[in-house]
């Protein structure tokens, strides 16, 4: 039995733990006003709202239910526009009717929850965060204009949202219904229950290992959904990010969002607000986890470019016997990796940049909510005489698999920077990649852009890479 | 558990002003997730879920097909073949070439084979994977210039001509030619195609369809299952979008449901997957087109040849309807003499390329747009100076006969000129390219005049049928399907507008079959206009009555001037003992009609297909756009920074809905020539087949800043309201955006090649920026 709250119900839920939220919600529980658009993540049609305890808080997530198994809502509060819908229009609603913000009507209810996410999150109150609340919901109808302008209505609102107590204020001004008070006390008995009711029966064996659905989900639903599945997202092991001798260890199980949000990590990467906003989306941000995309061996795996220009090591898991290897020998060819069948990922450990040292560049035919035509990453650091000291460059698109650029980064060590040590460079990063044409760009493009990319990392060298571009 | 009570419309009574801001009836529902659509409809017991199974092979012969096993397993009522269909197996609307099921041979990869009916989806999809088909593989072809030099076309070619463009060619000063591509655009409509259908009495079925075009299915389910138009209801609650691409091929899907449930008399349900509907509908069409362009001394174009080679797809389709609208519309705005443009419908192994928003408009557009770019280019000139100076006039005429009446263009162009100070603009664009070595901007100027009409004159027709209740309440049916634009808005205010009531007592009903028969399609942006002007016809039908009764019970008033107000009848400009409630009861008690069948068809329009000339069009829309935009020249991504359109909606009846168009419009152009690009691969294989390699605009690639303003015009009382036709025209604005940014290379590497190929995407650019100058 997978025992949440939906809405405000409680459920228990006998289907398949690998079956998904949105089927669950549409078709068991006929609760229709969640769309299809996809069920692949890239439309948030079918968007819901997920409440959890994060560090004892009740925090809520916008996430794509087509892509969101069963298993990972126990002891959850999952919501539905059915679970948002007051006596009368939420403001929310409100806004996207005054401004017109819907015309077929059909990604509106999306557009509605992760605004609702929006206004649910104490620290968000200004408008650039509307938007990146519905950085993953696409409308085909209006242009986004009229939405932009609803946005701009609630970021207004948002001014009056106190820091404390939010969820009083929100049920006391009409964006949420009163039953939302009672969920943290709900969800702390029903923990209790499950806690109380369940065995630690769970084995890996024979089962198909699921974090956050983002590509499995994607790739293989009926497959999940017909699999005993052993479900890696809520193990609290694997979400620990910490800083131990120096060392970053990040759980497997860590999210996206949860990366980005860390203070630690933001304090070592100047830049990563930028960076995140540069993959995937946010609903697939709070879903999706840092060993689902190594393991998942895309050969344009943001996250795997990132942490192979931080060079660093895995720590694997075997039945209790870990070991720990480099991230660039974790990949073997398309798709292949060095990891046994019942083997887990556990952690990803690497040593934190120095300031300003590290870069992430990522080209798509669509800026944000795409995947990378070429991606490439660098963690560069120069001594006093502006000799390079360290060198890692990584690149996706590029190859079979995510590519650490390990003759590039030979080369350049040692090295100081000039027109002709880059034109040299560049020359050995195109003996190291080997791009194919596919949709996401020509090989002749691919090595431009991972060129272009290269010269992109050196951000303080504005002539040198001037003279290379030809200018 | 939570019931919405008192949903506010956003309209409150005041309509007497259509100008105001009425906004979308539906809005409330629409965010409340409460408007149903295909697939929320709550199904009857025994519900069958139909998956098609499609071909592997883009063309070929199927030797053997076996689907034995998978007919077996649990959960797998029928496995249907061609042989199973009891009627015709064709779906063709304008050509009769595409079975609704491949019997012998493939002719596009996606192509619908066989159709599994199963007790569950998952059934369905374990069933797909058993069965077993070999085909024997036949040349692909999926560029239409080699199927036009094989001589596969889906059609005749078409010619429009006026002048002698040979005579006048000789005459010309300058002269270019070259080639311009425009690319194919999925119209990802964001509910998926879909029908659910049951059987009915007397050998009937019952279709809700996500289509445009109800009686389009109705007419096809009726040839596929052998039985009369009267025997399939079709009903149309309303659309998750559709933008052309469920005006004809709604059918397939509508007949796959209807064809198990007849057969089997169960429910049955046919929605297909995203990836599913991606590779096997059609889309935009690509064209491939050479142009000459020719002008005098003084700059003027005197001149212009062009040939179109569409790219069909495997059957005909819409293809030649939208051909036509290619040659309609290949002078744009333009004034020019001498004009000999000729279009290929070429066949290819791809799926039947279909109707997408503009309708071969935007296409033929494109490609004059490229050869006056290409002359400016050539001369030194800036384009918007040959754009402005060869602009059509009242007086004019276009190359297919019509004379040109209420010209809006060179307004729209000097209005945009002035109101978004083009010349200041155009500075700081230069300034900022003297400054910036890794960032370049790029402006352009894009006007746009599109005729409005069904180009076939026959489907210019329209009816609604009103029916009053004995409560005042009034119930609306229209041919118009809802799909997003706001048309039942529109009929709602037409209503309401005539009858002199509150909007909250008319109720717009679902587009039926039963209801209004023989409908056009939801389409060509004529939907408020045709059945606007029929829905009026039928209120004022009901409304003579109310008043002739009203003189008769009051005799002494027969030259009485009558009329409603806000629900009071005014006689003689003073209020009466009547309101529209007791007015009502008290008609239907002395037996006065209360409902009414309107009907319309568009007056003056006509076309001869045998010389090419006529007057196709009721009216025609205007506007110019401005677009600005900034490349990044080292990576070669792009950003929009400003689009700004002055646009022609005569009187807006609905200045809020009109803006969504124009808005929406304008952002889905840009993305067919910037980041949506259709990619088959030689074996006729889509690789754009998911939402994950197609991509469309998200909220971050809109212009950052999206200015409309509204022309004030006099309208055209072919409009209904004078408000006029707002669907299709805003969308060629987008093709600004496209001209903007490759400004821009050029202004990074003024010998940048940088083909005339839309959609101009960031690898278009990149390779563009790094062309031609040895980096």
């Amino acid at each position: 039995m997978l025992k949440f709250i939906l809405n405000d119900k409680l459920v228990e839920a006998d289907q398949s733990s690998g079956a998904t939220v949105l089927d669950f919600i549409r078709y068991n529980k006929r609760m229709v006003g969640t769309k299809i658009g996809c069920r692949e993540g890239d439309c948030g049609a079918c968007t819901i709202l997920v409440g959890n305890f994060e560090n004892g808080k009740l925090v809520y997530r916008s996430m794509t239910s087509c892509l969101m198994p069963l298993g990972n809502t126990v002891g959850k509060h999952i919501v539905s526009v059915e679970g948002i819908n007051c006596d009368q229009l939420s403001p929310v609603q409100q806004s996207l009717v005054d401004t017109n913000g819907t015309q077929c009507g059909f990604c509106t209810i999306g557009f509605v929850m992760s605004l609702t996410g929006f206004v649910l999150n104490e620290s968000s109150k200004q408008y650039k965060d509307a938007i990146a609340a519905i950085d993953g919901n696409i409308c085909r109808c209006t242009g986004y204009k009229s939405i932009e302008r609803a946005a701009e209505i609630l970021a207004q609102k948002m001014n009056d949202k106190p820091n404390q107590d939010t969820l009083s204020w929100l049920v006391d001004h009409n964006f949420i219904p009163a039953y939302f008070l009672q969920i943290k006390e709900r969800l702390t008995q029903l923990r209790e229950t499950i806690i109380a009711s369940e065995k630690k029966e769970n084995t890996i064996a024979d089962k198909m290992m699921l974090a956050g659905g983002t590509d499995l989900i994607v790739q293989k639903a009926l497959k999940v959904k017909k699999t005993s599945v052993y479900h890696l997202f809520d193990v609290n092991y694997l979400q620990e990010i910490k800083l131990e001798e120096g060392l970053c260890h990040i759980g497997a199980a860590v999210t996206v969002t949860a990366f980005a949000e860390s203070k630690l990590i933001q304090g070592f990467f100047p830049g990563l607000e930028q960076y995140i906003k540069l993959i995937s989306s946010t609903p697939i941000r709070n879903m999706a986890t840092m060993a689902g995309n190594l393991v998942n061996a895309s050969p344009i795996g943001d996250m795997s470019i990132f942490f192979l220009a931080l060079d660093s090591d895995i720590v694997l898991n075997n039945k209790g016997v870990s070991r720990t290897i480099k991230l660039n020998e974790f990949y073997k060819g398309y798709k292949q990796i060095d990891k046994a069948a019942d083997e887990i990922i556990e952690k990803i450990i690497f040593s934190p940049p120095q300031k300003n040292s590290f870069n992430f560049e990522k080209v798509s035919k669509r800026t944000h909510l795409d995947i990378a035509s070429v991606n490439s990453a660098c963690n560069m650091q120069l001594n006093g005489d502006g000799v390079i000291d360290t060198f890692h460059l990584s690149a996706g698109g590029v190859a079979p698999f995510p590519k650490y650029l390990v003759n590039t980064c030979t080369y350049l060590k040692g090295k100081k920077i000039s027109v002709e040590v880059l034109k040299e460079a560049i020359d050995i990063i195109n003996q190291e990649v080997s791009p194919i044409s596919d949709a996401r760009g020509t090989a002749a493009y691919k090595r431009l852009l991972l060129r272009q990319l290269f010269l992109a990392h050196f951000k303080n060298e504005t002539e040198t890479v001037k003279q290379l571009i030809g200018i | 558990m939570h019931k919405i009570k008192n949903i506010k419309r956003v309209s409150s009574p005041p309509l007497g002003d259509l100008g105001g801001s009425v906004g979308n009836i539906d809005a409330a529902y629409h965010v409340t997730g409460k408007s149903i659509y295909v697939d929320d409809i709550p199904v009857m017991e025994g519900l069958l879920f139909v998956k098609v199974f499609d071909s592997p092979i883009a063309h070929g012969k199927i030797k053997s097909i076996d689907f034995s096993a998978a007919e077996k397993m649990e959960g797998i009522i029928k496995i249907f073949s061609y042989k199973n269909i009891p009627g015709e197996n064709q779906i063709g609307g304008i050509i009769q070439d595409e079975p609704l099921l491949a019997d012998h041979e493939v002719h596009f990869r996606g192509q619908p084979i066989l159709l599994i009916a199963a007790e569950s989806e998952d059934a369905a999809e374990e069933a797909f994977e058993k069965i077993r088909i070999k085909i024997e593989s036949l040349p692909i072809i999926t560029d239409p210039r080699i199927a036009f030099a094989d001589g596969n076309l889906l059609s005749p070619s078409r010619k429009f001509n006026i002048g002698n463009v040979k005579n006048a060619f000789e005459n010309c000063t300058y002269i270019y030619n070259g080639t311009a591509e425009s690319g194919g655009q999925e119209q990802l409509y964001l509910e998926t195609q879909g029908a659910y259908a049951y059987p009915t009495e007397h050998n009937s079925v019952k279709i809700v369809s996500s289509t445009q075009g109800p009686t389009q299915v109705q007419r096809t389910v009726a040839k596929v299952l052998g039985i009369g138009m009267n025997n399939v209801e079709v009903d149309v609650p309303r659309l998750g979008g559709g933008f052309g691409g469920k005006e004809d091929q709604a059918s397939a899907w509508g007949a796959f449901a209807a064809l198990v449930a007849w057969t089997l008399k169960r429910p049955a349900k046919c929605i297909p997957h995203r990836m599913e509907d991606m590779r096997m509908t059609g889309k935009r069409n690509p064209y491939s087109s050479d142009y000459k362009i020719g002008l005098d001394e003084g700059y003027n174009i005197i001149a212009y040849e062009a040939t179109f080679y569409q790219n069909g797809g495997a059957a005909a389709d819409l293809s030649p309807a939208i051909l036509e609208r290619t040659l309609f519309h290949a002078t744009n705005s333009y004034r020019i003499p001498n004009v000999f443009v000729t279009a290929h419908s070429c066949k290819t192994n791809l799926p039947p390329n279909t109707a997408f928003r503009g309708f071969g408009g935007p296409q033929g557009m494109f490609v004059i747009e490229a050869a006056i770019d290409h002359a400016a280019k050539a001369l030194g000139l800036e384009p918007d100076y040959l754009q402005r100076k060869n602009m059509i006039d009242n007086g004019d005429e276009f190359p297919y006969g019509q004379i040109i009446k209420e010209c809006q263009s060179k307004n729209c162009w000097d209005d945009a000129i002035e109101t978004f100070d083009v010349a200041a603009a155009k500075k700081e664009v230069e300034q900022f390219n003297d400054q910036n070595q890794l960032y370049k901007k790029g402006l352009s100027l894009m006007p746009v005049s599109f005729g409005i009409s069904f180009t076939n004159t026959m489907m210019n027709q329209a009816r609604a049928l009103v029916h009053v209740y004995t409560d005042g309440t009034v119930g609306v049916s229209t041919g118009a399907v809802e799909m997003g634009q706001g048309v039942n808005s529109k009929m709602l205010q037409v209503a309401a507008k005539t009858f002199g009531i509150s909007p909250d007592k008319i109720k717009l009903e679902t587009t039926n079959t039963t209801r209004v028969a023989n409908t056009s399609p939801t389409a060509a942006s004529s939907t408020a206009d045709l059945n606007g002007k029929a829905l009026l016809d039928a209120c004022n039908q009901i409304k003579e009555r109310l008043f002739a009764f009203i003189k008769l019970e009051l005799t002494d008033l027969q030259e009485a001037s009558i009329e409603i107000k806000e629900e009071v009848i005014y006689i003689n400009e003073e209020a009466s003992v009547f309101n529209w409630k007791n007015l009502i009861q008290q008609a239907f008690i002395k037996r006065i009609n209360l409902s009414a069948k309107g009907h319309y068809a568009t007056p003056i329009i006509n076309f001869d297909k045998t010389i090419e000339k006529g007057h196709p069009f009721a009216y025609h829309v205007y506007g110019t756009a401005l677009t600005i935009t900034t490349v990044d020249c080292l990576r070669g991504t792009y950003e929009i920074d400003a689009v700004k359109v002055v646009h022609d909606f005569g009187s807006s009846m609905n200045r809020s809905v009109d803006l969504g168009q124009c808005e929406g419009g304008i952002v889905q152009g840009i993305g067919w020539v910037t980041m949506e690009e259709i990619i088959y691969n030689e074996e006729g294989k889509l690789l754009s087949n998911a939402l994950s390699t197609y991509k469309i605009p998200d909220i971050y690639a809109v212009p950052k800043v999206l200015d409309v303003k509204f022309l004030n015009t006099d309208g055209n009382d072919l409009a209904i309201f004078k408000s006029k036709a707002v669907g299709e025209p805003p969308l060629m604005y987008g093709i600004g955006a496209y001209f903007a940014i490759r400004n821009a290379v050029l202004a990074f590497n003024s010998k940048a090649v940088v083909p005339y190929s839309a959609p101009i995407t960031p690898e278009k650019v990149l390779m563009g920026l790094y062309s031609n100058n040895g980096n």
